[in-house]
């Protein structure tokens, strides 16, 4: 039973030729590009919820943080698409392995916080000591912020993995127990009901997105623009 | 027989498999049924259930032995 429960998280190899690289470039077959002025459903659909996901995300920046628009976009519609392919089943989602998310968070996290110092050194060092401290707190203030500055991109990847990987465990899991309850039926009605309501939760991984761009962004915020 | 399979090779040869073939015939499944001013869900969810298709065909053989049956 083990070794069948994370078969699914194995990465997809073809005769020993990795399948994985192409299920991790399918998602932007699902965003054609168009240079027209009036563009078809598709494109309108897809250009709409990126102008209000771009202007709500960035309004809060100067323009040198808006800099960050385009990567910031493109990771919040990767890491979305990626989530929701998940979902279908039998599918492999490349954000299950905490190798791809440390890829996507350490870079990330470094240019934020390289970039704070080089610019604002002063302001980005100020950050390891709150305001108004008692003085004889500061040294272990300063440790304990030291701390939770360098498990920032730790957390964000273990985050997303962490999430993604147990929702998709769950659906397993509770697909396998009411595949075998329904021999004995009438808990099987409340299972599969659960399993529903489980499935509606775990589309929230959208909301993973957001809160994984999000933290990004706050993190991205407090170092550059301050 | 020879004339046919003439043909079958060289219609092989004249499809384009370099990446810029291929993305040649996205783009003519995309102009078709994706790209046209009305584009409604089904251009969308064939390709989603091809996908769907694929990875069930890769992933066959792991739950052959699952299915439902008397003795495993």
């Amino acid at each position: 039973m083990n070794e069948n429960l994370f078969a699914s998280f194995i990465t997809p190899m073809i005769l020993g030729l990795p399948l994985v690289t192409l299920i991790v470039l399918f998602p932007s077959l699902l965003f054609p590009t168009s240079n027209r002025l009036v563009n078809n459903r598709f494109v309108t659909l897809q250009q709409w919820m990126l102008q209000l996901v771009s202007k709500q995300m960035m309004s809060i920046h100067n323009p040198k943080g808006q800099t960050w628009t385009l990567m910031l976009m493109s990771l919040i519609l990767f890491i979305g698409s990626t989530n929701l392919l998940g979902l279908l089943p039998h599918s492999f989602t490349p954000t299950t392995q905490l190798s791809m998310n440390l890829g996507m968070a350490i870079p990330l996290w470094a240019g934020a916080v390289i970039t704070g110092f080089r610019n604002k050194t002063k302001t980005s060092l100020a950050h390891f000591l709150p305001q108004g401290t008692p003085t004889p707190l500061i040294p272990m203030l300063v440790i304990i912020e030291t701390i939770s500055l360098f498990i920032q991109p730790m957390a964000l990847a273990v985050r997303l993995t962490a999430n993604i990987t147990a929702g998709h465990l769950l659906i397993h899991l509770i697909g396998g127990a009411t595949l075998a309850l329904m021999s004995i039926s009438a808990t099987t009605a409340l299972i599969t009901f659960i399993i529903l309501i489980l499935l509606t939760i775990l589309e929230f991984a959208v909301a993973m997105i957001q809160a994984y761009v999000f933290t990004l962004l706050v993190s991205l915020y407090l170092h550059d623009n301050t | 027989m020879d004339s046919q399979t003439g043909e079958l090779l060289s219609w092989i040869l004249t499809q384009d498999f370099a990446p810029k073939g291929t993305a040649g015939a996205f783009q003519e499944y995309d102009n078709k049924y994706v790209n046209v001013k009305k584009g409604s869900l089904a251009g969308l969810s064939t390709v989603l259930a091809a996908y769907k298709l694929f990875n069930y065909c890769h992933s066959y053989k792991e739950f052959k032995h699952k299915w439902p049956r008397k003795y495993h």
